[in-house]
């Protein structure tokens, strides 16, 4: 039932709980600078799906959010803007 | 305090609590538990739990990280204790929440003024944000305020609490020391099943919302009990047993939204190493015999007993 997912995150509605990186360690982090959430990747692997799920739920801010992967090999094309960011 | 203002407060601080500093000051938590529980056992049996383990062991916790000097711990115990009780006397509130408050303005002011800073939160908000202007002294003071009454009260409570439920559960407190590892969840479980902070949080709502099927108007109020929230059959199957064994994580004990504790990993680990290593230390430990009930704080907006007597 949990199918492969991209996470994303927002770091101004994120409050530092920490909630996402005791859930899911594997794809969740906090900056040292400001404690707010990091990525650790995007496309958490399929074991941590059910955990990721959890964290979104107990995220006090609402601050992540999962979407459906987008099927690989749909388009056979390079994603440019995937490095864009540093 | 709400919206920006908050957000410009709390954001000084997420990165002090959280999970991997938290995690870098354990040995020093540890080590405080061992010294609590040698004072225990030279104490008894019997003992009382509370004044030597339940409340010393957290007061000394966040006065290191804050660097107030725990030799006051009688001076500000007293105060904080007085600011949560409903039936003190209002001139009384007044007057310890002042005298706490210039205590702690004295405490910052020396820290702002010194030219060598410590090593403790208070100094390094001092030096990162008071000297840059991002923060007003007053500011630091009602922080300082806040820290030093929430890192006291709830955990010492549930360290108390927790260890009074797990005597009564042998097997679960046998479980603390032979599994260990479980003690995370198990600590989630208590947080949910005592539930210590009795007080509802007052929130108004900004818009039309819908909560739990009913329509809460923009400008209504609504109070969210969380006692009632831990219990609450919907997300809890068998809500009123404790059940270690549950995923309990759900729960609402250190509130949510924006304002959620944010010294929870700090609280979770103080209770985690408490408890296991009480387990571990005193595998034998039960409740002495007492004449009446155990003394409660049944005035207090954080619950939990002024004494538990034990023995081994």
């Amino acid at each position: 039932m949990s199918g492969a997912v991209r996470v994303g995150v927002d770091r101004d509605r994120c409050c530092g709980a920490g909630n996402c990186v005791v859930t899911a360690p594997e794809v969740f982090d906090q900056d040292d600078e400001d404690g707010l959430v990091l990525l650790r990747r995007t496309e958490p692997p399929a074991d941590a799906v059910d955990r990721v799920r959890l964290a979104v739920e107990l995220c006090p801010a609402g601050a992540i959010s999962v979407a459906p992967r987008p099927e690989p090999g749909h388009s056979s094309t390079p994603v440019p803007e995937a490095s864009a960011t540093p | 305090m709400d919206g920006a203002e908050h957000a410009r407060l709390r954001r000084m601080l997420t990165a002090e609590f959280m999970i991997r500093n938290v995690r870098r000051i354990e040995p020093l938590i540890r080590q405080t538990v061992d010294r609590a529980l040698d004072e225990l056992h030279a104490a008894g049996p019997p003992a009382d739990l509370v004044t030597h383990v339940a409340l010393p062991v957290p007061s000394m916790v966040i006065c290191h990280l804050l660097g107030v000097p725990y030799a006051d711990h009688g001076f500000f115990q007293e105060r904080s204790r007085t600011l949560i009780d409903r039936d003190a006397p209002p001139e009384r509130v007044q007057r310890h929440v002042r005298e706490l408050r210039d205590y702690l303005h004295r405490l910052v002011e020396a820290k702002v003024a010194t030219g060598e800073r410590a090593d403790d939160l208070l100094s390094r908000l001092a030096r990162d944000r008071v000297d840059t202007g991002e923060l007003a002294v007053d500011e630091l003071v009602g922080m300082a305020v806040l820290l030093l009454i929430a890192g006291h009260e709830t955990t010492a409570n549930m360290i108390g609490l927790s260890t009074l439920l797990l005597l009564r559960h042998p097997a679960r407190y046998a479980a603390l020391r032979d599994d260990p590892g479980h003690a995370d969840g198990l600590v989630d479980e208590l947080l949910r099943y005592l539930s210590i902070v009795r007080t509802g949080l007052p929130r108004l709502a900004t818009e039309d919302v819908e909560v739990g099927g009913r329509l809460i108007r923009a400008g209504e109020g609504a109070i969210a009990v969380l006692s009632l929230a831990n219990r609450d059959q919907a997300a809890f199957d068998r809500p009123n047993e404790f059940d270690p064994y549950r995923a309990a994580q759900q729960h609402v004990a250190f509130g949510f939204g924006v304002h959620q504790c944010i010294g929870q990993p700090l609280a979770r680990a103080e209770l985690r190493i408490a408890l296991v290593e009480l387990a571990r230390r005193f595998p034998r430990l039960r409740p002495a015999s007492t004449a009446g009930r155990l003394p409660t704080r049944d005035s207090s907006v954080v619950y939990g007993l002024d004494a538990l007597p034990v023995t081994w």
